[in-house]
């Protein structure tokens, strides 16, 4: 079983690829990338180069819905061409390979490409008292986890669970679900979250692995820069509708018809950052927004606590530019809205929930007050579900200076 | 791996989420068998206290391969609780979204999931292209043609010959169960490719009616936020009409000339799997695809119904009060007893790991051994999914439904009773896709109708405001999801989740025992199962992956003090 060294291209030629389909895909990545027009020449050069990467890729307490996601991944011919790109050496969801068998393949494939596969997980991961919650072949998520991440080059954290815990982690955490950050601290992990993350910036991730041989640059929370680097409040395609002061207020109203601003129907847009209003999704034809939903902010850390309920209105957005004035914004904005209208850096990071951070501390920022506008949960005097310690926490999670 | 005679099998792979079998073997064939389900999550204990109107956000993400289904379960539970009723606008586009996913899911499944089972890629490598390309001929004019194939063919095989070859290495090629001639290999793995390319393109529907997938965020309590306007660009439209026509038609193309030869041309080999895999012979459907508001069974596409004990000459009725679960085998217990049952809304999940300390050789299957509970309809074990559902529309007179599983069926040449099979379910799914497809486009024309009409409502405002709540409701949302009847019962208090509780396909046919012993239907349809080689059981494979397990949905919650209080399940 020798290795081909034919590289990535002649793989793709024997797909009948063309150089111009090629060269396309290699633009598309170097878009989606935010690379200067070289950076395409250099995607090309690399790939044409290239072995196939091997990829080991681990589901644990995770839907699959990430898997799903890279499967969508839409380019014309791009889509077979991950299957060329990377060699997925295990991968229980498409694997032919079953039980010790398919046990057998992990180990012949760490031991083959020791210090050099990417490691993929998808799902949180139990750990701890809770490790029991997930086990493969007998054994626990968590020491399958550390074992495959000891000879890996680096670790793509694939969705929200895996990055951060994700909805498993939200209150009050049932399993204690951790994301692969918090659990391995000696290799280079990414997070792609989102949930699920957007197939496009994986592969996108995977050529600039391939290319430049290292991880994406990433953010405070790991996530990488070309993806999280901008507001999807600031690249919405409804946004001269939010400054013009037009907002949908109720479901199929004219304004909705009309694509008007959701910021009045729970949009948290202006709290999140991702490239899902510029990639889009399924081949760029849709996003939440587009679809005329306000979006979840599903790409933050915590979100599923942070950003509920969904159909609050986020207190505080600023309105902008800044010379704009209640006047111009018009009768569509509540004052209430308008209440601490302030211009303040980008940032807009809730970071509620007391976690053990890799890196920095997160941006100390704005204020999503995790509630007082929010109508369904607010004056409720019933008392958090039966988790005292939990509930103190979430207390807290109002001034948004948890972290 | 063996303890003699004991066999395991854990991953099993090309599903979705995490599976284990334990099967008995004795003179080649399983005598006993055990499913479980090894990892737990914890949905319904997050959900409590939360706003009903955000669960369908949460609950989607139970599954991403069945995504869109806990969402329609959902919103559906949450407007019965509080009586709305959604504008047809809303029922159409749910229907069409429903649709798209029982079509995507089924094809995926059937390609990318079960095809390795039945299809050696070894074997395709020694395929004639020019007898693959008569072959392909003889039974559909999809495209075909010597170079094709060759091309598929030189492709696999450099992809082989790489060194790396990755996910399609398997141990099981050369299998002596394998036994399509060479040239149906090929011709299968060739469509495998193709359905990877039909998939990725048909689901930009729900790119469309759903906004992404997976996870699509349109629907809202009270109907669906995709704004309805002939008129307007930022709303469906003339254009929107046109593509989803497009995608029907496309659909049906790729059904009626792929998907369904394939079906028959490989059925064809595996007859004797007409005669393998029987389940507890007990079937249950919900019923969906209403066709106005109006709620009643009367209304339904999917008819609803049970069978009891194979027996198509009675349909039976459902009724939501007799549906219970046990926990007897399952790592749970309840607070008056293992040994009743409990109905959803009375619903307890105290997790209680009594397993093997990891790392483990075998569960201790004589206590308790999964994740997942036992639901019983009336205390029978209950079978659902596309079998149940083609077998419930069939004996309720469905014409269209009797003419496909008759003309199927005929193909074969083999009678109904090869229905309650393995292959029986692998071809129910088929013909569902089928009949599924068929009614797309008058969906379709409906909503263009009621555009063309100025009927531009898609959702029912009046109880959008918690304020216009009563203190407390309760109610349940069904759904015939791709993998089967799933239902979700909630409890509201206070304009917020008091309990929430699933009851899903895969907890159906995926149980263990229950307090009177009697075997989950994945376990029972394993027993007379023959295993040629017990250290390659890709039989065992075939039933398994005929039910197209999604145990990510079976998974329970538990409090932050270890203590689980409700329950959710997986697809």
């Amino acid at each position: 079983m020798e290795r081909k060294t034919g590289g990535i291209w002649e793989a793709l030629q024997a797909r009948e690829v063309s150089r111009r389909d090629f060269l396309k895909f290699c633009t598309l990545m170097g878009a989606t990338l935010a690379l200067p027009s070289e950076g395409v020449g250099q995607i090309a050069a690399a790939l044409e180069n290239s072995e196939r990467l091997p990829v080991i890729w681990l589901h644990m307490q995770e839907c699959t819905g990430d898997d799903e996601s890279v499967l969508r991944v839409n380019n014309p011919t791009v889509g077979e061409l991950v299957m060329d790109i990377i060699s997925l050496e295990y991968q229980e969801v498409l694997m032919a390979s079953a039980g010790h068998q398919a046990e057998a393949m992990l180990e012949e494939a760490k031991q083959r490409y020791a210090g050099r596969y990417l490691l993929v997980v998808e799902g949180s991961i139990p750990t701890g008292e809770g490790a029991h919650y997930c086990t493969i072949g007998g054994r626990t998520g968590e020491d399958i986890l550390r074992e495959t991440a000891k000879d890996c080059a680096a670790i793509v954290a694939l969705g929200a669970c895996a990055s951060w815990g994700g909805w498993p982690a939200s209150r009050p955490d049932p399993t204690n679900a951790k994301g692969v950050y918090q659990i391995i601290h000696d290799k280079p992990v990414i997070n792609l979250t989102g949930c699920p993350h957007n197939g496009v910036n994986a592969v996108a991730t995977i050529v600039y692995y391939l290319t430049f041989g290292e991880l994406p640059p990433v953010d405070a929370r790991g996530r990488p820069l070309f993806a999280h680097g901008k507001r999807i409040h600031d690249n919405c395609e409804r946004r001269a509708h939010f400054d013009a002061g037009q907002y949908v207020e109720k479901w199929g109203d004219e304004g909705h018809r009309q694509g008007w601003c959701l910021y009045k129907m729970g949009c948290k847009g202006p709290q999140a950052y991702y490239n899902c209003p510029v990639i889009r999704w399924n081949d760029g034809l849709s996003w939440p927004v587009k679809g005329g939903h306000g979006c979840i902010a599903c790409a933050a850390f915590d979100f599923w606590d942070s950003m509920t309920p969904f159909y609050g209105r986020l207190p505080e957005v600023p309105v902008f530019p800044v010379e704009t004035t209640v006047d111009k914004i018009g009768l569509g904005l509540t004052a209430a809205a308008l209440v601490g209208v302030a211009l303040h850096a980008a940032g807009t990071f809730a970071w509620n929930r007391s976690k053990p951070a890799k890196t920095e501390p997160p941006p100390a920022e704005p204020d999503y007050d995790g509630g007082q506008t929010m109508v369904a949960m607010a004056d409720t005097s019933e008392p958090e579900p039966p988790h005292d310690d939990q509930s103190d926490q979430s207390e807290e999670e109002g001034d948004g200076h948890g972290g | 791996m063996a303890m003699a005679d004991r066999i395991v099998l854990d991953p099993v792979t090309r599903i979705e989420g995490h599976l284990r079998i334990e099967a008995q073997i004795d003179g080649g064939q399983i005598t006993d068998a055990w499913a479980s389900g090894t990892m737990f999550r914890g949905m319904e204990i997050i959900l409590k206290g939360r706003d009903p109107r955000d669960a369908w956000l949460f609950t989607q993400r139970i599954c991403g391969v069945c995504t869109t289904v806990h969402a329609i379960a959902s919103v559906r539970a949450v407007e019965d609780a509080l009586g709305i009723q959604v504008p047809p606008n809303a029922r159409l586009i749910r229907n069409l979204i429903m649709a798209t996913q029982a079509i995507h899911d089924h094809v995926v499944h059937f390609y990318v999931l079960h095809a390795l089972d039945w299809v050696d890629v070894g074997s395709a490598l020694t395929a004639d292209p020019a007898k693959t390309a008569d072959l392909a001929a003889s039974i559909s004019d999809w495209k075909g043609g010597v170079e094709y194939f060759r091309g598929v063919q030189q492709k696999v095989q450099k992809f082989v010959d790489s060194g790396q070859p990755g996910f399609l290495a398997s141990a099981y090629w050369g299998h002596p169960a394998y036994k399509l001639p060479p040239e149906a290999n090929l011709m299968a793995l060739a469509h495998y490719l193709d359905a990877l390319n039909f998939q990725r393109d048909f689901i930009r529907v729900h790119a469309l009616l759903g906004a992404k997938n997976p996870h699509i965020q349109t629907l809202a309590v009270g109907g669906v936020v995709n704004p309805v306007d002939p008129n307007s660009e930022n709303a469906l439209n003339a254009q929107s009409i046109a593509f989803l026509r497009a995608k029907a038609r496309e659909a049906l193309d790729f059904i009626n000339r792929v998907y369904i030869p394939d079906l028959l041309a490989i059925a064809s080999f595996y007859k004797e799997w007409a005669g393998i895999g029987a389940g507890p012979g007990n079937y249950l459907s919900y019923g969906d695809y209403p066709s106005d508001g109006s709620g009643s069974p009367e209304s339904l596409l999917l008819p609803r119904g049970r069978i009891l004990g194979n027996d198509l000459g009675t349909v039976l009725p459902v009724e939501q009060d007799k549906i219970k679960e046990y926990v007897s085998h399952s790592w749970y217990d309840y607070s008056g007893g293992d040994g009743e049952a409990l109905h959803p809304f009375q619903g307890e999940t105290n997790p209680h790991f009594t397993g093997p300390q990891p790392p483990y050789d075998f569960l201790n299957v004589e206590e308790k051994y999964t994740w997942l509970k036992a639901p019983r309809y009336e205390d029978l074990p209950t079978e659902v999914g596309p079998l149940a559902r083609m077998l419930v529309a069939y004996a309720s007179g469905q014409p269209r439904v009797q003419e496909l599983v008759g003309s199927v069926l005929e193909n074969l040449g083999v009678g109904p009773e090869a229905l309650f099979s393995t292959l029986g379910r692998t071809a129910a799914r088929a013909i569902e896709t089928l009949f599924i497809a068929e009614h797309v486009e008058g969906w379709v024309d409906e909503l263009a109708g009621n555009m063309t009409t100025g009927d531009l409502r898609i959702h029912a405002g009046e109880l959008w405001d918690p304020a216009q709540w009563p203190a407390t409701a309760e109610g349940y949302g069904w759904h015939e999801a791709p993998r089967g009847a799933l239902g979700h019962w909630i409890r509201i208090r206070d304009r917020q989740i008091e309990n929430y509780q699933a009851v899903v396909p895969t907890t159906w046919n995926a149980s263990p025992r229950d307090a009177a012993g009697q075997m989950g239907p994945y376990e029972q349809a394993l027993v007379g199962t023959p295993i040629a080689d017990p250290e390659r059981p890709i039989e065992i494979l075939r039933t398994v992956h005929s039910f197209d397990p999604c145990i990510a949905c079976a998974v329970h919650l538990v409090d932050a003090r270890g203590r689980a209080v409700s329950t959710v399940k997986a697809l």
